[in-house]
């Protein structure tokens, strides 16, 4: 069975190299400072205790106030997981956190998925670019407030899309 | 007229009908003449536009039957049913797509050399009709029998490699560059030991004619050249780019290669021009190395030829719907390394066995026969042993303490210090 | 003298309609002669916006689009969804149900492989032959899963705790002949093709990747296993019941296409150890929680959750953020075949355009999870 570090533990032991940068620790998961990815992340890989040679996942969440950029390490020696998160774009604000491609090439791909589909602006990235969707699409469709072309155009009372999906199937004529 | 002409009955019996005193046709016994005398010219035209129509379409009905044929085959090759809801076992398949081929919309690029687009399936189909003039496809069945049959046809097959070139630079396609790049590396490396594997032939024989070299084989020269045939066999696989060489095509690759542009008839002519080429390699093989058109009777010269034809159809068939495709490079290293060298072996040991029996008869044959099996067997180890990758199913030992898991059943427990969580 | 013969680079763009892209991708790639020196990987042609509508749909819903991501594995990706949901919502699973979708699971694992060996040897440029044979094998899986569930490709077996419905009394029988069936087959499958010499000296030593540069590059499954990793989710972090059973990884050491094709087809024959084992352990009971306590309308509490699984093409996982509603908040898939795409770069380079496609099939991708 894979061991996931306990956030407490892990947070201690972060601190014990780079001082005072992980803000919030619950469960198994860690808070760290944004602009501390980097180092906190090279720690990681590289320090005896921790050797997260795996990058298994980078993603984001919109939690409308802020956005959740989520890593999920895994260590193939100690076999073992972590899960780290970094909070950025504070009031929605344009969101930014540095690259951790020159750390983990895996980050490659999956970090321009989360620009292009989160709007999260991944700082040093050598080819920041959309993935999925087109050059000049407008908008970030995974965040909370994306209005697709019909939502943006159509006057709101013509709008296909009904606005109470979720009462409906609570009733039952969904599933 | 010419006598070569009047060996072959059909053209005798046509020709002599129509003209009137010809020294030819006088001598062999027939009296009618329904053209005036002087119009012996006339005569020929007529005789030569029939007997020219027949052959093209016996080949063109050929290449539908054989579509066919492969398209059934292939479906029981690959456990499936295969054509069969046109005509009685799908019969009428091919010429349905025969008739939906020539219905289809005519498209030239813009980026097209239009002349040049145009004149390639020309150059394809034209040098691969004008082989089937030379083969004898029994007793007295032949268009005309030259002294220098083999000679023709490799100049002549030759010709369509040009064609591809021609279509894949005029269709001013990037992915069709590449097969006119790769068509004229194969085919030109493969006419050489396609022609070299020949001269074994040519030297028991002792006539470039096709029709000597049938006469000659009072032994199948599959038996008494072996190597020839295996190289031959290979160099024309080559040559008709069929699987495993097929990657002028290489359909996995370059989507179609040089057709990629082409549509309607222009498509249908290529297409046609590869499957009578297969046709007509199998014919040559029967010819050169399975004894033609000679078999017992009372079964007449003709079925001999088409049954053996059909017999090296169906091998190449199913090397082709076995394999994989090779490498560029590793066709021509096969070109180059491999069948280079046995066309040379080949040639060396006839050429003594020839040495020692100019003139061999049937015991000589059996002798020669003997040898070159043996002579055979040893260069294709030999060659194949040069050639071939080493074992390789059998994975190579665990590096010593590398930085990641290797195969153990114990797993590590270090994390106990952690206060970690199962997952 | 030597003369120096001036070349110049061509770009072509392969894609994304092309026999041999495994659906809609398309690559940018600049060729000096046959030789590749530069490759652009261009995705998107399928993107369907797969998790963006998995925020509106209930938790038992979004199965459906988990189905549509790798079309060739759906079992695989219901099952990771449903361990996701289940970890998020602390669901107890029904042990026979959980027996059902291992056996599921690994059978669409060996189906997977089936495809995917099948289509390695169709980009080698075999005229359709060995796929066929390996189809014909898929096709008695997929009638399978017809048994268990109606549905041939988009299974929508998986529910949260185990399975919609028990397997009928037919479907045993039938699967213990699938199963006497395969290894003879899958014997006829490596005489055919292992034991080739085409074959062998098209993928002997093309497209290496080093363990070291493949684990930087985040790639798992059995990629990683035919360099010589041993990682195997199923065997590192049991989920289900894989700690019960016992079943060997086939390693490989090479890292090439060969050792890529080499490890699938072995896996196939550990598929079926763990199936056969799974049908002696399974036992009656329900299949899946009474619905009291797990309504087609799950509430998860608030919180989030990983769940990985070993798909057929690498660690597949759902990341599932929960608000307290029926749908999900967010739900991100780690898609195993985009990830694997990360080095085609660094694959293709210095190889020639034949072995293009064969190093791109033998990622083993399917287009459907690469764009989502």
């Amino acid at each position: 069975m894979s061991k996931a570090w306990d956030g407490a533990k892990l947070a201690e032991s972060i601190h014990e190299s780079i001082p005072g940068v992980v803000v919030d620790t619950s469960g198994t998961d860690i808070w760290i400072d944004p602009d501390s990815v980097p180092d906190v992340m090279r720690l990681l890989r590289d320090g005896d205790e921790f050797r997260f040679q795996l990058l298994s996942s980078v993603t984001a969440v919109d939690y409308i106030s802020y956005f959740e950029v989520v890593y999920h390490l895994t260590s193939l020696t100690r076999n073992a997981t972590a899960v780290v998160k970094s909070k950025t774009g504070l009031g929605r604000d344009e969101a930014r956190i540095p690259s951790v491609v020159d750390l983990w090439r895996g980050a490659d791909l999956q970090e321009r998925e989360v620009w292009d589909l989160m709007g999260i602006i991944f700082e040093g990235h050598p080819n920041h670019k959309r993935i999925m969707l087109w050059e000049g699409f407008p908008g970030h469709p995974l965040r909370k407030d994306f209005a697709t072309y019909e939502q943006s155009i159509v006057p709101e009372a013509d709008r296909r899309v009904p606005t109470v999906v979720s009462d409906e199937i609570e009733n039952g004529q969904g599933s | 007229m010419n006598s070569t002409f009047l060996d072959n009955s059909l053209f005798r019996n046509i020709y002599c009908y129509l003209a009137s005193d010809s020294d030819g046709c006088a001598s062999r016994g027939y009296d009618t003449a329904v053209l005036p005398a002087g119009f012996e010219w006339l005569a020929f035209a007529i005789t030569a536009f029939i007997i020219i129509n027949i052959v093209i379409n016996a080949g063109l009905g050929a290449v539908i039957v054989y579509i066919w044929g492969e398209r059934r085959i292939l479906g029981r090759i690959q456990n499936r049913t295969g054509p069969n809801r046109w005509g009685p076992f799908g019969m009428f398949t091919s010429v349905a797509d025969a008739i939906k081929t020539l219905f289809k919309e005519d498209i030239i690029p813009d980026e097209a050399d239009r002349w040049l687009f145009n004149l390639a399936p020309i150059l394809m189909v034209f040098p691969v009709l004008m082989v089937l003039a030379v083969i004898p496809f029994g007793v007295g069945t032949f268009v005309v029998d030259i002294n220098v049959g083999i000679l023709f046809v490799i100049a002549v097959t030759s010709i369509s490699g040009i064609s591809v070139v021609l279509a894949s630079w005029a269709s001013g396609n990037r992915i069709s560059i590449f097969s006119g790049m790769r068509s004229v590396a194969m085919l030109i490396s493969y006419e050489i030991p396609m022609a070299l594997s020949l001269i074994g032939v040519l030297m028991l024989a002792g006539s470039m004619s096709l029709g000597a070299i049938v006469e000659a084989q009072d032994l199948p020269f599959i038996l008494v050249q072996p190597l020839g045939l295996f190289v031959f066999l290979i160099a024309a696989q080559a040559e008709t780019s069929r699987t495993p060489f097929d990657l002028i095509e290489a359909e996995s690759e370059l989507a179609a290669g040089y057709l990629n542009d082409y549509s309607s008839m222009k498509f249908g002519i290529f297409f046609l021009a590869e499957f009578l080429a297969t046709i007509v390699a199998s014919m040559l093989i029967v010819t050169l190395f399975l004894g033609g058109w000679r078999g017992w009777d009372p079964i007449p010269s003709q079925i001999w030829f088409a049954g053996k034809t059909v017999l090296v159809l169906l091998f190449i068939m199913w090397m082709r719907f076995s394999w994989p495709r090779l490498r560029v490079d590793q066709i021509l290293a096969l070109a180059w390394k491999g069948l280079f060298e046995l066309t040379l072996i080949n040639i060396f040991v006839t050429a003594i066995l020839i040495a020692i029996w100019p003139d061999p008869g049937i015991t000589e044959l059996l002798i020669m026969s003997a040898i070159n099996w043996v002579v055979f067997f040893i260069s294709i180890w030999l060659v194949s042993k040069l050639l071939r990758p080493s074992d390789y199913a059998n994975p190579a030992p665990q590096p010593e303490n590398p930085p990641y898991p290797v195969a153990t059943d114990e797993l590590p427990d270090e994390m106990a210090y952690t206060g970690g969580t199962t997952r | 003298m030597t003369t120096q013969v001036r070349t110049e680079p061509i770009t072509v763009n392969l894609g994304p309609q092309h026999p041999s892209t495994h659906g809609v991708f398309r690559m940018r790639v600049t060729f000096d002669g046959e030789e590749i020196i530069d490759v652009e990987p261009i995705f998107g042609y399928l993107h369907r916006g797969s998790e963006k509508l998995a925020e509106e749909r209930t938790y038992v819903q979004v199965v459906t689009l988990t189905d549509r991501m790798d079309y060739v594995g759906s079992m695989l990706n219901n099952q990771a969804y449903m361990l996701a949901v289940e970890k998020l919502a602390g669901v107890e699973p029904a042990p026979r149900g959980v027996w059902l979708r291992m056996i599921a699971s690994e059978l669409q694992r060996i189906a997977s492989h089936l495809v995917a060996v099948g289509f390695l040897i169709q980009d080698l440029g075999a005229w359709g032959t060995p796929l066929i044979y390996t189809m014909r094998e898929r096709e008695k899986i997929l009638d399978l899963f017809e048994m268990l569930c109606g549905a041939r490709i988009t299974n929508s077996y998986l529910r949260p705790g185990g399975v919609f419905m028990d397997a009928p009394e037919e479907f045993w029988p039938a699967m213990n002949e699938l199963l006497d069936e395969l290894p003879p087959r899958i014997d006829d499958l490596d005489d055919l093709l292992t034991d080739n010499d085409i074959i062998f000296s098209r993928t002997k030593g093309v497209s290496i990747l080093t363990p070291e540069q493949m684990i930087d590059a985040s790639i798992t499954g059995p990629m990683l296993r035919a360099a010589g990793v041993d990682w195997d989710l199923r065997h590192r972090d049991p989920y289900d019941y894989y700690d019960q059973v016992s079943f060997d990884r086939p390693l490989h050491t090479a890292g090439d296409n060969f050792a890529r094709y080499w490890v699938r087809v072995q896996e196939m024959r550990e598929s079926i150890k763990i199936i056969r084992q799974c049908e002696k352990l399974i036992e009656p009971g329900p299949v899946r929680p009474e619905h009291d306590d797990v309504p087609w309308l799950l509430r998860p509490p608030i919180g989030d959750a990983y769940a990985a699984i070993e798909h057929s093409k690498g660690e597949l996982g759902f990341y599932l953020v929960s608000d307290g509603s029926i749908s999900p908040y967010r739900c991100h898939v780690r898609a195993p075949s985009l990830i694997n795409l990360t080095l085609l770069r660094d694959m293709l380079v210095g190889e020639l355009l034949a072995d293009m496609f064969v190093s791109f099939g033998s990622v083993d991708i399917n287009m459907g999870e690469v764009d989502r």
